[in-house]
């Protein structure tokens, strides 16, 4: 049987026709940077973050079918600015004060930016007005820090079948709601065992009572090279 | 890029809304501070105590964003007078804890503070004219100058400090290695 092939900044590899191209670069042990992709999951398409370039046209790698013969590149200067430039504007439309926030050092968001050599925010901060709802006995949801991925949808919806988070408003106004006529977490069917309630790249959805267990030096990105933890995690977390 | 008399790179620092935290990091390079001093002089800073800024300085520190007037007045001031202007710390690139308040009315925070928080007595909202008057905002320093370098981290760590001090002393363009960045 022929193995078909394509090329990621000019290296060769072999996939299977029903991959995606991060699919394909996973699999293979190549980084493409990431946010609403996660391999359990049906891809997204939203954050724009794996903006790759396929035969000389910008395309989203966790979307696009991998096909034979398509020169792909990833790790150039021009993509990884325009990634710092959306990872940018993801940290400066929300409330992200690191240095205060539950999840630093095991958060994909700073992670990535960590990866992509971010120093700055370069845009002039929102600083929005967030709900923050700590209703629930076990859960606590802090709207500062989403970044509307849908992974938590994503989890609710095709994993826990409960169909707990949902996306309401449009553009500047989209937020993240949950299924309960109060709008309180506590009223909705999740539970702390639930997929949903683990699956946030960020310090959005947080497990209460867990803040803070590793001190810093011990946490999952503070030495290990951000690009093989995410890949690490991609294929088999 | 020296001091025309001792032909020394010329360094100016200052906290802004900070909490000195950033200086007390740059502190942590210890005895290499002896290095340092051969190849660099401090103008104004509080390691100096010099309070305005001398004619010809290379390089200006900011520790801390603006949330109030005085920090604009002073950051205007270096970005006048250095050629090098560098935001240090998560607060002076993206308002860090201060800005935690940026969601609240500034008339609700203060009321908080001085009127109705526990333990008050002689309830009163300072307003001495020699107050700086606050910001409705806080805001980080590349919002209103601009900004050369950036040395994120809360604080940087001394070896960030390092890092960029011995790249500019060398003549080199500064460049922070992934694995000293953070951002807490
Ligand atoms: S969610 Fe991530 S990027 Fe946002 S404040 Fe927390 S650690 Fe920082
Ligand atoms: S809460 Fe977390 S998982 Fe859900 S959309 Fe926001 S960032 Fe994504
Ligand atoms: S990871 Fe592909 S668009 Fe988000």
């Amino acid at each position: 049987m022929d193995q078909k092939t394509l090329t990621i900044d000019g290296v060769e590899l072999s996939f299977d026709p029903r991959q995606t191209i991060m699919e394909a670069a996973a699999a293979a042990g190549v980084y493409i940077p990431h946010l609403c992709h996660h391999p359990d999951f049906k891809p997204h398409g939203s954050c724009k973050l794996c903006t790759v370039k396929v035969n000389g046209r910008f395309a989203s790698a966790c979307t696009l079918p991998a096909a034979e013969g398509q020169e792909v590149l990833n790790k150039t200067l021009e993509l990884n600015q325009l990634r710092t430039r959306i990872t940018q504007m993801l940290f400066v439309e929300g409330n992200h004060f690191c240095p205060g926030c539950e999840i630093s050092g095991h958060c994909k968001l700073q992670a990535t930016a960590y990866g992509l050599g971010m120093l700055d925010s370069h845009f002039p901060h929102f600083y929005p007005a967030r709900r923050v709802d700590a209703s629930h006995p076990d859960i606590m949801l802090d709207l500062d820090r989403c970044i509307l991925c849908e992974l938590c949808v994503r989890a609710s919806r095709d994993m826990d079948g409960k169909s707990v988070f949902g996306i309401a408003g449009r553009g500047m106004e989209s937020h993240l709601v949950v299924a309960a006529e109060s709008g309180a977490l506590v009223d909705t069917l999740i539970e702390v065992s639930d997929r949903a309630a683990h699956v946030c790249p960020v310090g959005a959805i947080l497990i209460k009572h867990t803040a803070y267990e590793k001190p810093i030096g011990q946490r999952r990105y503070d030495h290990h090279p951000i690009q093989a933890a995410l890949l690490q995690e991609d294929q088999g977390d | 890029m020296t001091d025309l008399m001792t032909h020394k790179i010329r360094i100016a620092t200052t906290s802004l809304a900070g909490c000195f935290g950033c200086h007390m990091s740059f502190l942590d390079i210890d005895e290499r501070f002896f290095t340092l001093c051969e190849h660099v002089v401090f103008d104004r800073s509080p390691f100096t105590d010099i309070k305005h800024l001398g004619e010809h300085v290379d390089v200006g520190l900011i520790e801390g964003g603006l949330c109030n007037a005085e920090n604009v007045s002073t950051l205007r001031e270096f970005r006048d007078h250095v050629k090098i202007l560098v935001a240090v710390g998560a607060c002076a690139i993206n308002g860090g804890i201060p800005a935690m308040r940026n969601h609240i009315p500034l008339k609700e925070c203060l009321e908080e503070s001085y009127l109705v928080a526990v333990g008050i007595d002689s309830p009163q909202i300072p307003n001495d004219p020699e107050l700086p008057l606050l910001l409705d905002r806080v805001r980080p320093i590349h919002e209103v100058v601009k900004v050369d370098y950036f040395l994120p981290g809360c604080p940087p760590s001394a070896e960030v400090f390092w890092t960029f001090l011995t790249d500019l002393m060398a003549g080199r363009e500064p460049q922070i290695p992934e694995a000293q960045i953070h951002f807490d």
